[in-house]
């Protein structure tokens, strides 16, 4: 799929092209489920929004009927693919030129009888209404322009992660990301269009304009127009990149000479606007003028602006509008202008699909039998654009080519996800350790690796599913879209908000399931589980048989020895305890040393890297908790032999637990379904576990995500519901994925526990460590006794 | 009191204009006229009977102030104003008449008294007192306000300000009634809250001033001059060029409470004429400054305003916008006032810093 990037031209001839470069069912995807349309229709640019549903191949795990347990043979479960259907939102956003052709291509496609309607927004709407009407058949319905908007705004404010972000243009990465704060409200939005509006939002339907100005994006482009006789309004911010103001504004120090220093006034503050223009007999440059008129109505609307927030109170202020729409010159003017007004106290934000907002708002408009808001939403980073540069400097090319095509995808979550009701600050909590937006070494680093790391990907997913033929074609799709993924990721890292280890990670899931790899590593980890699982009741045996300290320790190595064995990890096969020996080439054949794994167990090679393992041997002699939440990670023998053996000795402290595993696969993680399965088995050997089973004490929760990393803002309304009422004072992470790349610095606001294996050399070198450090990491907040 | 030697001047060096004040004294005793030297009586002579200087300078006759007493002197005070640009041939002039000779002291303010500062050292050999323009600009509307004189009040409002045609110019006292909020509408404007005689500050300012309104003009239009740019505003129509709310919505947009009148994106139209580019940039200017000066009186908790500035000379129409925009958007709340003596109060001010040092 070729890059889409924004144009935010003004077509001044509306000719329609027909001929769109792009193949359009690449860019109309799922049109024959589609229903419920919303259209948005601006002064350049048509964003259209519909909802459709997706056939998936999803891996089910079905637990055999105990009671004809012979026919199930040597097998744990059954895993059979099935297809679902998930709901999934799509945006697309093109120049008001191809509008016809995009009609058409609707029209053709359309199979749903059932739409009637189509809820229309934005200024151009009634130009096309007959058009619209003529060609598809439906109803053009209009939708007050400012509630669409909000709407939209109130949406992506709540569904994505990294929505809002602070613009730098002289920082190491140009777009600083935002935390989600869970409660978005209240806040400012001043949409910059022809004029402008500033509206406070209180609540989803609580909204009121209060104010205004007839200084906006149509003031710079006329008044632009009018003094350098440059129509476009691209073209216009070209010249306004280039320009002087200097040589056209007066300045505080062509009056005073200097700066005004008893007012805290520098020199080079602007005193007057087109101050030197106010003579006859001189020649002003475009380029000068259009800087000084953009810096005229920046500054006037980040003046307003902060006027109305102080006025109401409000310290977050979002910018949106076709005058800002990611041009970075009126992003860096209204920054400076905030800054400069509110002297830091406020800062200006930005949206990354800004331009989406009317149409989301129109949309959701129009689908609120559906209760889109009922649900949480994610962004799907296979089937959207991201956000593109648009600084000319950056990348020259992408402003000048027309005709490309930009896309949103959200899906729909199957659980609400909510905040972990345990992080001491939810407002403050990024889950990722490395940003890597701001660590070009960093992301260096990893865009190589899991570059490196996709063969070994293609291989699995073929071989997951040896009885399809056409899945080597597709293994082949999939590599050409992640790679062409992590291509434009290192021109472009900011494009779905920070780049991270686990949006890389994310990518890589998402662009599998696009292509119908839903469970790449599902074969593998039946076996695993199957092998671990014969070992289970011996290796309870040995530890039962240590003393009670030694017994801790052991329990600690089983859980790290566990996790050592990571098919993500590449560096593996180094391990000097490797309890996996590698057959032949077919590096998923493994053969396991039960013996090698317990001599790992036994020994120790403390201090570790990180090492707060006195501590927590200290606290376990004293009360036990009332109940741990355990995230586990991978199948197999980090599951069965490390972490079950540490939870049944919880247990038997008088500990409940809650053991959070992932709601669909990721990696060799166990999934929910999975331990399901695995923890029955293994209650019908363990009286122990089997009596915390039943007696509710030992509890299994989805944790809603599909991520090999964990975002504690992001999990399953059940589980922070459990983790309440069970008055959880106990959080225990495991896994590099979960404790290194993400929570590494999570604070939480009770005990806690990170446990990994750093399987990775660059990390650990990173870190201090050699390969395979260790980090055991116990935490107690401030203030509360050990 | 301390008796200052004449002559008493004081001006205000702008970004665009100098604004002199000068103290005729009416009560020169003939032992004084004896004594008073060649040079003094004929600087007094040259700006006392006329009223234009050079090619640019005006007196603003109908701004004397006549048999005002000051630091027990009566006399007339004159209103004198001539382009920045001008400012070495003022200095040429002060030096052709030898005023250094004078041993006065010259109290400046604005940004010239600090830009100028050396050149009128050596072109003119004459040492400066700067001043502050912002104290020199409260203490000038204070003192203007507070001297009784005959003729027309100092301040004034427009009564029925929500119509254009028939609002009228009525006259207020101000008094010492604070707060206010005090805007200087010059090349830039500023914007004051004033507590008291010694006690303002500086809320904000804009960029956006009469500088721009003139600067966009010359640029859109060809004019040259203030008064030029002006007169084509009084005969443009600035909905020529800007796009209201009806031209989007075809009427109110209700769910707002925005009336169709409203300017909804200034200048995104195609103009027909060049009066209506002036027309529209003076509108454009003019309601911006008075949505920022409105914003401003909201968080300061103040409902008076004071206009002042040379911006609004000669200029009604941007008076009658400004009492319009402040009375409609607050309901009523907001009173706008204006000066007569509209731009000289920092100059006023820079004379009573000779006379009454701090």
């Amino acid at each position: 799929m070729a890059e889409c990037g924004r144009v935010d031209s003004n077509t001044s001839s509306h000719t329609m092209d027909k001929s769109i470069t792009l193949p359009p069912d690449e860019i109309f995807r799922n049109m024959e489920n589609a229903k419920r349309f919303a259209i948005d229709i601006g002064g350049s640019l048509t964003k259209l929004a519909y909802y459709s549903t997706v056939q998936h191949k999803v891996a089910k795990v079905r637990s055999f009927d105990h009671s004809t347990k012979e026919a199930a043979g040597d097998k744990l479960y059954e895993i059979a693919v099935q297809e679902e259907v998930t709901a999934r939102l799509h945006f697309i956003k093109f120049e008001n030129a191809y509008i016809e052709t995009c009609l058409d291509f609707i029209k053709d496609h359309l199979v749903n009888t059932e739409t009637k309607v189509i809820k229309a927004t934005g200024g151009g709407a009634h130009k096309f209404k007959e058009l619209i009407e003529r060609k598809l058949g439906l109803k053009v319905d209009k939708e007050d322009e400012m509630t669409c908007l909000i709407k939209g705004c109130n949406f992506v404010l709540k569904n994505i992660p990294h929505e809002a972000f602070v613009y730098a243009k002289h920082a190491d990465s140009e777009f600083r990301f935002q935390t989600t704060n869970p409660d978005i409200f209240p806040y400012l939005l001043v949409n910059i269009g022809s004029g402008v509006s500033i509206v406070k939002v209180e609540s989803e339907d609580k909204f009121e304009r209060i104010g205004g100005s007839s200084i906006g994006g149509g003031t710079f482009w006329g008044l632009g127009a009018l003094l350098t006789k440059t129509k476009r309004f691209d073209e216009l911010l070209q010249l306004a990149s280039k320009g002087q103001h200097s040589s056209v504004d007066m300045l505080v120090k062509d009056i005073y000479g200097g700066s005004y220093a008893c007012l805290g006034l520098t020199g080079d503050l602007i005193a007057s606007s087109f101050g030197k223009s106010a003579t006859a007999d001189k020649e002003f440059s475009n380029e000068d003028m259009a800087k000084s008129l953009l810096h005229m109505i920046s500054n006037d609307i980040g003046q307003l602006a902060c006027l109305y927030a102080k006025l109401h109170n409000l310290s977050r202020v979002y910018f949106g509008g076709f005058f800002i729409r990611g041009h970075p010159v009126t992003m860096h003017t209204i920054t400076y202008s905030i800054n400069f007004f509110t002297k830091g106290e406020v800062q200006a934000l930005f949206l990354r699909h800004e331009g989406y907002l009317g149409a989301i708002g129109a949309f959701l408009k129009g689908a609120e039998e559906d209760n889109p808001n009922q649900y949480s939403w994610g962004e799907n980073y296979a089937g959207s654009s991201g956000l593109m540069s648009v600084s000319p400097d950056m990348n020259p090319m992408q402003r000048a080519r027309s005709g490309t095509f930009d896309m949103l995808e959200m899906d729909r979550l199957d659980r609400q996800l909510v905040n972990l009701p345990l992080l001491q600050d939810p407002s403050s909590y990024i889950p990722d350790t490395v940003d890597l937006t701001e660590d070009a070494q960093a992301r260096e680093y990893w865009l190589s690796c899991f570059e490196e790391a996709l063969d070994g990907v293609v291989k699995r997913a073929v071989a997951s599913q040896p009885d399809i033929p056409e899945a080597a074609e597709r293994a082949e799709k999939f590599r050409q879209k992640y790679l062409h993924k992590l291509q434009t990721l290192r021109h472009q890292p900011f494009a779905y908000g920070s780049l991270t280890v686990r949006s890389l990670l994310d990518t890589r899931e998402h662009c599998l399931n696009e292509f119908n790899f839903p469970d790449p590593y599902s074969k593998i980890k039946e076996r695993e589980n199957d092998i671990a699982l014969k070992y289970y009741e011996k290796a309870v045996k040995s530890l039962e048989e240590l003393s009670w300290e030694d017994r801790q320790f052991a329990l600690v190595r089983g859980v790290l020895a566990g996790n050592v064995f990571d098919w993500g990890a590449k560096a593996i096969g180094l391990f000097p305890y490797s309890y996996f020996k590698l057959v032949g080439k077919n590096t998923s054949a493994k053969v396991f040393s039960f013996k090698l794994f317990l001599m790992f167990c036994f020994s120790s090679d403390r201090p570790w890297l990180v090492d707060s393992f006195d501590q927590w041997l200290e606290r376990l002699k004293g009360p036990p908790h009332r109940c741990a939440l355990f995230f586990v990670d991978n199948s197999g023998v980090d599951i069965i032999l490390g972490v079950m053996p540490f939870v049944r000795e919880l247990l038997s402290r008088g500990t409940e637990v809650v053991l959070a595993s992932n709601s669909g696969p990721a990696l060799n993680d166990v999934t929910n379904s999975e331990l399901q399965i695995l923890t029955e088995r293994i209650a019908a050997m363990d009286p122990v576990i089997d009596s915390a089973l039943r007696e509710d004490r030992l509890t299994l929760v989805q944790d809603g995500s599909s991520s090999p990393c964990l975002d504690l803002s992001r999990l399953d309304k059940v589980l922070a519901m459990l983790v309440r009422e069970r008055q959880t004072d106990l959080v225990i992470i495991e896994g590099m994925g979960r404790a290194i790349h993400t929570n590494y610095y999570a604070m939480l606001s009770c005990e806690s526990l990170k446990m990994a294996v750093i399987k990775n050399s660059w990390l650990a070198d990173r870190l201090g460590g050699k390969l395979f450090s260790v980090v055991f990491k116990y935490e107690v907040p401030a203030g509360k006794p050990h | 009191m301390s008796h200052r030697a004449f002559p008493w001047f004081g001006m205000d060096i702008g970004g665009t204009l100098v604004k002199l004040v000068y103290f005729e004294p009416k009560d020169i005793t003939t032992e004084e006229e004896q004594e008073e030297v060649e040079n003094l009586r004929s600087i007094r002579h040259y700006l006392t009977s006329n009223t234009a200087y050079g090619t640019t300078g005006i007196r603003d006759v109908h701004l004397e102030m006549k048999d005002l007493s000051l630091c027990g002197r009566t006399g007339n005070l004159h209103f004198i104003r001539f382009p920045t640009h001008d400012l070495p041939v003022f200095m040429q002039m002060g030096r052709n008449k030898h005023f250094s000779s004078l041993h006065t002291t010259l109290c400046a303010t604005g940004g010239g008294a600090y830009k100028f500062e050396s050149d009128f050292r050596t072109m003119a050999d004459l040492e400066l007192h700067k001043l502050d323009e912002l104290d020199c600009l409260v203490r000038g509307v204070l003192y203007i306000d507070s001297v009784i004189t005959s003729g027309p009040s100092e301040c004034y409002y427009f009564e029925n300000p929500s119509d254009l045609d028939h609002c009228a110019q009525k006259p207020y006292t101000l008094e010492n009634d604070y707060p206010l909020l005090l805007v200087n509408i010059g090349s830039g404007v500023s914007i004051l809250a004033v507590y008291s005689e010694n006690n303002y500050k500086r809320v904000t300012g804009t960029s956006l001033g009469g500088g721009t309104f003139l600067g966009l003009c010359c640029l859109l239009t060809g004019c040259s001059t203030f008064e030029e740019a002006l007169e084509m505003a009084s005969q443009g129509e600035s909905t020529h060029v800007d796009k209201l709310v009806r031209d989007i919505y075809g009427g109110d947009y209700e769910r707002f409470g925005l009336p169709g009148w409203t300017v909804a994106s200034s200048f995104s139209r195609e103009p027909e004429h060049r009066w209506d580019l002036a027309r529209a940039t003076l509108v454009t200017i003019t309601n911006n400054i008075g949505s920022i000066t409105r914003m401003c009186a909201l968080n300061e908790n103040i409902e008076r305003v004071v206009f002042v500035g040379n911006f609004l000379r000669v200029n009604i129409l941007s008076m009658k916008l400004l009492a319009y925009a402040m009375d409609y958007w607050s309901n009523g709340q907001l009173k706008a006032l204006f000066l007569r003596h509209e731009g000289y109060f920092g100059a006023v001010g820079a004379l009573l810093g000779l006379l009454h040092p701090s």
